[in-house]
């Protein structure tokens, strides 16, 4: 009865559980980064696995949930015209934040599908080119929840990001020359590593790519 | 009631009605161009606070408009609001920013002109001091507020949403205040130049008994919020593009740092507590709520550098200062000698 006749505490419960989704979005995220380095490690160790086929199956629950809370979030932000001026900013930032989880998934179905051979001196480099990758997806996302807390600290985390990303670029590089100086692999098996290599190392660029645009959206709230 | 008591007080409900168009923007326009307020929420809210204004604290400000110019014949206090209503179309016209404070002083002065009686310069400086303090006054309010708005936002890290939704019930409660106070200071450009004909007899309600001027108050509160209803619409929704896009903090601090101002020039009890104190009191004048927003807003701007200010606007607004009580004076004087030579109206 109270709730019916003062709209200003419907008002704030409703934020309130709007912002429980945006976290629950990012929870998401740096789970589903946790998740994606502990598969592709275990891939590494031992193959295809039934480790491995849970931890992918986690990946894609924690994706779909993703996409239901993007969606909700969207049209919730639409449906009661909340922050008209940040708005657009907000939706962008929460849709390509999502491109890195999707990424997550479609390298995890990639393994699981094409499932590549990793040869011995090239597990450490993979290993290490994994945990750049999902560093630089965490501090992301920490980004990105600092954007609705406290704007002024999202250079921080974004430089961070650039930082990873600049090193998920040279062990892909180094992991890269080496692939390719490797005689007893025919060119075939190259071309197929040297993919597997990209398709983690993308994961970093869509990262800076999120924090590029982030930066742009704190500085925005920050004027 | 005399028939042509209406005809007479028609001018000053023109007054108020254009009053209400172009003055509730400066107090919703903001949150209704950011659509953090729905213009119907706005629009109630404008209208029964600007009535209960103009009938609790409308005295104030009425009194010193009074003391410039005490027009005591209906048919020259008509035409000094029509005189004044008409400057106001005038230079909205020419695309020049207005004020119904300026007009109606200047108007005010022009019928005294007329009349041949002086004009209390001691009363008419004071007022045009105040026409430069209030958007000073107003910027000033508006720095001290927005810092300490940024300092203590950054100190409760406040998520984005609860930042949005505490804005708009704030923009809801400082639009309320603003109404408030434009119909606490504002009633006298409307119905001030009435006043003094005493147009209506007492009425007695309940063992209350309510005056002239509380009637007339009460009249042009009603006249400002038929206003808002029919034609802020469109003001409000473009008063943001008029002055730059605002943030919704922004919006906010403008709203409230112009709600205080108008306040502060309009608050009988303000005065008395300063007077208790042996403090110096601030005048009792109707002023400008458009140079008070636009104050807050140069204020803010000043804040981020020269560059986020306008100076063609500013340029505009200055000319707009000189110009409009001259104007206004000018209508006046023409438009009496046209009633009192042509119609035989007493018009002094």
């Amino acid at each position: 009865m109270i709730m019916k006749l003062n709209p200003d505490l419907f008002l704030f419960r409703r934020t309130r559980e709007l912002e429980r989704k945006i976290d629950r979005f990012y929870d998401n995220l740096s789970e589903s980064a946790i998740v994606f380095r502990l598969a592709v490690r275990s891939y590494i160790k031992t193959g295809w696995t039934d480790e491995f086929h849970e931890r992918l199956e986690r990946v894609s629950q924690l994706e779909s949930a993703n996409d239901s809370l993007r969606r909700e979030i969207e049209s919730e932000l639409y449906e009661h015209t909340l922050i008209p001026d940040s708005r657009g900013d907000v939706l962008g930032l929460i849709e390509n934040s999502d491109q890195v989880i999707s990424e997550f998934e479609s390298t995890l179905w990639a393994f699981a599908n094409e499932r590549p051979e990793i040869p011995d001196p090239f597990r450490s480099g993979f290993r290490k080119l994994t945990n750049m990758v999902v560093k630089a997806a965490d501090e992301l996302g920490l980004g990105a929840r600092a954007f609705f807390r406290s704007p002024q600290d999202v250079p921080a985390y974004n430089h961070k990001v650039m930082l990873y990303e600049k090193e998920a670029d040279v062990i892909s590089t180094t992991l890269k020359r080496a692939i390719f100086a490797e005689e007893s692999l025919d060119l075939c098996r190259k071309l197929h590593l040297k993919e597997f290599v990209e398709y983690i190392d993308s994961i970093a660029d869509t990262a800076e790519d999120v924090a590029d645009r982030l930066a742009i959206y704190a500085i925005k709230r920050l004027v | 009631m005399d028939p042509m008591l209406l005809i007479f007080l028609s001018s000053g409900m023109f007054l108020g009605w254009a009053l209400g168009a172009n003055d509730a923007a400066n107090v919703f326009g903001t949150a209704v161009g950011t659509r953090m307020v729905r213009w119907r929420t706005a629009a109630v809210i404008c209208s029964v606070f600007v009535i209960l204004g103009a009938v609790i604290s409308g005295a104030g400000a009425s009194g010193t408009l009074g003391r410039l110019g005490s027009i005591s014949a209906m048919p020259g206090a008509f035409m000094t609001a029509l005189a004044a209503g008409l400057a106001v179309y005038f230079m909205t016209r020419s695309g020049l920013p207005v004020s119904t404070s300026q007009a109606i002083v200047g108007a005010i002065v022009g019928w005294n002109l007329f009349a041949g009686r002086p004009t209390d310069l001691a009363v008419f400086s004071r007022i045009v001091g105040t026409w430069v303090i209030c958007p000073l006054l107003s910027a000033l309010i508006a720095v001290v507020l927005y810092k300490a708005m940024r300092t203590v936002g950054e100190r409760l890290r406040l998520h984005l949403l609860t930042v949005d939704a505490l804005t708009r019930t704030a923009l809801i409660v400082a639009g309320a205040f603003g109404a408030y106070s434009l119909g606490a200071n504002n009633i006298a450009n409307v119905v001030g130049v009435f006043i003094p004909a005493r147009p209506f007899p007492d009425i007695e309600i309940g063992g209350i008994v309510i005056d002239s001027a509380r009637q007339l108050f009460f009249l042009g509160g009603v006249a400002i919020a038929v206003g808002v209803f029919t034609y802020s619409r469109g003001v409000m929704m473009t008063v943001g593009g008029t002055l730059g896009r605002l943030s919704a903090p922004k919006a906010l601090v403008a709203v409230v740092a112009q709600a205080i101002v108008l306040f502060l020039f309009a608050s009988k009890g303000l005065e008395s507590w300063l007077m208790a104190r042996g403090l110096p009191t601030i005048p009792l004048v109707p002023v400008s709520s458009s140079q008070a927003v636009v104050g807050a807003i140069v204020g803010i701007s000043l804040l981020q550098g020269l560059a986020g200010i306008r100076w063609g606007v500013l340029g505009r607004i200055v000319i707009g200062w000189v110009a409009t009580p001259v104007v206004a004076g000018i209508i006046c004087f023409l438009g009496l000698f046209f009633l009192q030579n042509v119609f035989h109206l007493a018009v002094k």
